[in-house]
């Protein structure tokens, strides 16, 4: 029954969105507007439709109906309510419905906004939207039903359809397989819809793209109507990065948060060239250059967002992540290859029409500066696919199959990020148009001081490697700047206004949400920089096998092992979990209880490391294998990561950035931004004119 | 382009240092990716592979995968070394999905004797799915006398993903 309603909804909804993409078309094509309308109403539906599907799958993942494929394979009944919920995106089949209801979701919600300025644009942002649910719709119908049963029939083997095979009986086991228990933590219930909502939402700024290339406007709307979609893209994707990290640092147990795994880079290559089109647009709003630019990397962003789609689905490369092989790989690649030439050809076509409205004069300009910026980003984007793809390439032209490591991508990626750190310091003082050393130095010359005065400290402390200190360096450098520019805009405001610092230093931020946001996100930057410098320079590691009573000492912490108990819990887990006792300079700083986690009904083990976490260190203890009660000894392994929690406190400043930059500015100072934007579009020679 | 041309000299000049500027920093990624891929370049080989190829291959980057003899798994908890042997299976996943899946192609390879085995050392904490007919994917150096030494070890196990049919089922 319930099968019933979610595949009858599944094909509704596809039968709608192939209605929308004709009717759109065909009202565009004959200027008939109701089939325009007819089709933003099919788009519309397809949310509360996809929904039923997505509420029909949750319902059989609740109720425990094993009989159907998808549930047997992602439940068990030993799994709590909210974990039975969440496989909904634990398998195959339903994270594509996921990612289709989301998509639904954003395509809904722009059908509904108000379109009267941009009629023209809405049947191509119609279709876009509508194709890219369609064709994953149809990977869904065609390739991966999550409404398929198991079906038996009398003396031969078992089937699996959707409706009933001749001569069949349904079938249906007592439990299910359970969810893989690396998938069971929080961070696991939250990443993949936060790192969905990052790729579906960079659909709708592709989407308007292409709808302004095809109605040959040659403006600058498509980015000011898709900038917020596109920061609240961006910080999406950004929160599901660092929850990956998270979770990969809880729960796989070796010290580590980021392993340049092919599906990891999948989720980093979007974000990365989403990162330069949020520096690249501003570009164009304010000087009118960099139109082409702008669609490369909005069509790239999209590509990259099906590519890491079809990464972690194809099974092309190996990976933790991957899910099973299957048919569905082929389809992506050749969704990608269409859609791409289909808007490269677009963008071809528009070429002439979409010429910079002026040119660039200073090398230190602030367009001069996102130049490079950009061309960073890029240049960190092709290291990565290069990395990720050169398994298949070495293949195909040599026959042998030659892979690059994580060493590959930090020594490629270095220079690249820290070259990014030193813009971040100075592209913010520079002005749009024209600047020069002379007005750089005179902006920056305090904060450099600074950042001068941290790094002969670092040296007098006793650091002496030359990657930690110019990473270091380069990190305060901008982290001091930016807080100057903070300082500046609030004294600015306060002697202007005569408000009172705080009060000046909240509503300058309220009133240039857009910027002060932007600064925010810079600061999150340095601070993760900082913890990522951290571990990548200073990690240590020690391992040894203790007996009760003993020791292990790393990095001035002193570990003595107390005792280890082995327990079931009425969840199906067998627990293993030891009690350390952790000193510091003979200080006692507390226990640790790193464990180990036996799952029955997978019959899977996962290791859950103690961590005892400050702003400057974290003690990270893995309980690697114990013996039986007798002996009572049990081996660990210890690492101590330096400064690492200022990657996950820089995360959460990160998404409080993204709010601020995205919230909604009032319409009154909308106005006065947009008179500002007339004025700063003549040279200007100090960067803080607003 | 037309504009561009009809500029003043001045101009020119202008638009000159940055397309040299842009080159100079395409250049510098380009080398970048080129020499890094040399040195961290990994030779992807099974275990036949690296049989035929042995002598070459001392000491080379390798990255390799095959399938773990439960029996073989020995781990000395004191100094943390584990040692097991995995056989032959192949690299191509298309050819082991004609041989009718991973799980099949890892549990004939552990069954069939006559396949090619190779000794691994490893020293560290002994992954959670590491069991018989799992897949190791490994990277390391084999020495003259063919241990392969691995530094990182990654292990699969395809019976987590691939759909199966019901074991414990009663008709209804």
């Amino acid at each position: 029954m319930i099968t019933n309603i979610g595949y009858g909804s599944l094909i509704i909804t596809f039968v709608l969105s192939l209605y929308g993409i004709v009717a759109a078309i065909y009202g565009e094509r004959k200027n008939l507007y109701r089939f325009v309308e007819s089709a933003r109403v099919a788009m519309l539906l397809t949310f509360p439709m996809l929904t039923l599907v997505a509420l029909s799958i949750i319902t059989l993942l609740v109720t425990q109906h094993y009989e159907v494929q998808y549930v047997y394979n992602t439940t068990s009944q030993s799994m709590p309510i909210y974990l039975k919920i969440t496989a909904l995106w634990g398998g195959q089949s339903g994270s594509l419905v996921f990612w289709a209801w989301l998509m639904s979701a954003f395509a809904s919600a722009v059908s509904i906004r108000k379109w009267s300025r941009d009629r023209d644009l809405l049947p191509w942002v119609i279709v876009v939207s509508l194709v890219t649910l369609a064709f994953f719709l149809s990977m869904i119908i065609f390739f991966e039903n999550p409404f398929q049963r198991f079906w038996a029939s009398p003396g031969s083997r078992e089937i699996v359809a959707m409706f009933q095979p001749a001569g069949t009986q349904l079938l249906i086991p007592n439990d299910g397989r359970g969810l893989n228990p690396l998938l069971r933590h929080p961070g696991m219930v939250i990443h993949p819809p936060m790192l969905y909502l990052g790729f579906v939402s960079f659909v709708i700024p592709f989407a308007f793209g292409i709808a302004a290339l095809i109605t040959g406007r040659k403006d600058d709307r498509w980015i000011r109507l898709t900038r917020r979609w596109t920061l609240v893209a961006w910080m999406f994707l950004s929160i599901g990065l660092i929850l990956g990290s998270r979770w990969a640092y809880d729960v796989l147990g070796w010290g580590g948060y980021w392993a340049w795994d092919p599906v990891e880079n999948a989720a980093l290559m979007p974000w990365l060239t989403g990162t330069a089109f949020l520096h690249s647009v501003m570009i164009q709003e304010k000087r009118g250059l960099f139109k082409r630019w702008n669609m490369i990397l909005v069509i790239l962003t999209y590509s990259l967002v099906i590519f890491g789609t079809f990464l972690t689905r194809s099974g092309v490369l190996s990976s933790v992540h991957a899910f099973a092989q299957s048919a569905i790989g082929p389809m992506f690649f050749i969704f990608i290859g269409i859609t791409f030439i289909i808007s490269l050809a677009l963008l071809i076509k528009r070429w002439g029409d979409l010429k910079s409205e002026g040119v660039m004069h200073s090398l230190l300009s602030r367009e001069s500066l996102f130049l490079l910026n950009n061309l960073l980003f890029i240049g960190i984007l092709v290291v990565v696919f290069w990395g990720t793809v050169f398994p298949l390439i070495s293949e195909l032209l040599t026959g042998q199959k030659v892979t690059v490591a994580a060493p590959f991508y930090q020594r490629s990626t270095a220079p690249l990020f820290a070259g990014l750190l030193l813009l971040m310091g100075i592209a913010p003082l520079s002005a749009w148009g024209h600047s020069t050393w002379k007005t750089l130095g005179k902006a920056m010359w305090k904060p450099g001081l600074l950042s001068l005065i941290v790094l002969l400290g670092m040296i007098i402390s006793g650091v002496h490697s030359i990657g930690a200190l110019l990473g270091f360096w380069l990190a305060s450098f901008a982290f001091f700047i930016t807080i100057h520019e903070f300082w500046r805009g609030t004294k600015a405001r306060h002697k202007r206004s005569g408000e009172n610092y705080l009060t000046a230093f909240f509503r300058l931020a309220a009133r240039n949400r857009r910027r002060y946001g932007g600064y925010l996100i810079h600061l999150s930057v340095v601070l993760m920089a900082i913890g990522i410098i951290g571990i990548e320079g200073y990690q240590t590691e020690t391992q040894a096998k203790l007996k009760a009573g003993e020791s292990i000492q790393l990095s001035g912490y002193t570990v003595t092992f107390k005792s280890l108990a082995e327990f079931d819990t009425n969840d199906g887990r067998n627990v293993a979990r030891a009690v350390l006792d952790v000193s510091k300079n003979g200080k006692n700083l507390g226990q640790l209880y790193p464990r180990r986690d036996y799952f029955y009904d997978s019959q899977q083990p996962m290791t859950i490391p103690g961590v005892r976490s400050t702003i400057e260190d974290d003690l990270y203890i893995v309980l690697v294998n114990w013996e039986q009660i007798s002996s009572g000894s049990a081996t660990f392994k210890v690492f101590h990561n330096p400064l690492i929690n200022w990657l996950w406190i820089g995360g959460i400043l990160l998404i409080f950035g993204s709010f601020v930059a995205a919230w909604p500015d009032q319409e009154r100072s909308l106005q006065l931004e947009r008179k500002l934007a007339s004025q700063n579009s003549s040279v200007v020679p100090v960067s803080s004119s607003d | 382009m037309e504009e561009q041309n009809n500029s003043t000299p001045v101009r020119k000049g202008g638009q000159t240092k940055f397309l040299i500027g842009g080159a100079l920093i395409i250049a510098a990624i380009v080398l970048l990716i080129f020499t890094n891929t040399k040195a961290g370049a990994q030779y992807f080989l099974t275990v036949d592979e690296l049989k035929n190829r042995q002598a070459e291959m001392v000491n080379r980057d390798i990255r390799i995968s095959g399938a773990v003899l439960g029996d073989s798994i020995d781990y000395d908890t004191d100094n943390l070394i584990l040692r097991f042997t995995v056989v032959q299976v192949p690299g191509d996943n298309k050819e082991i999905q004609a041989l009718g899946g991973l799980g099949v192609v890892l549990h004939n390879a552990v069954m069939d004797t006559s396949l090619n085995r190779l000794p691994v050392i490893y020293e560290g904490v002994m992954p959670d799915l590491l069991r018989n007919e799992a897949q190791a994917i490994m990277t390391g150096y084999v020495d003259e006398t063919g241990l392969f030494h691995a530094e990182e070890l990654l292990l699969k196990c395809p019976t987590k993903y691939e759909e199966a049919v019901p074991e414990q089922a009663s008709e209804g």
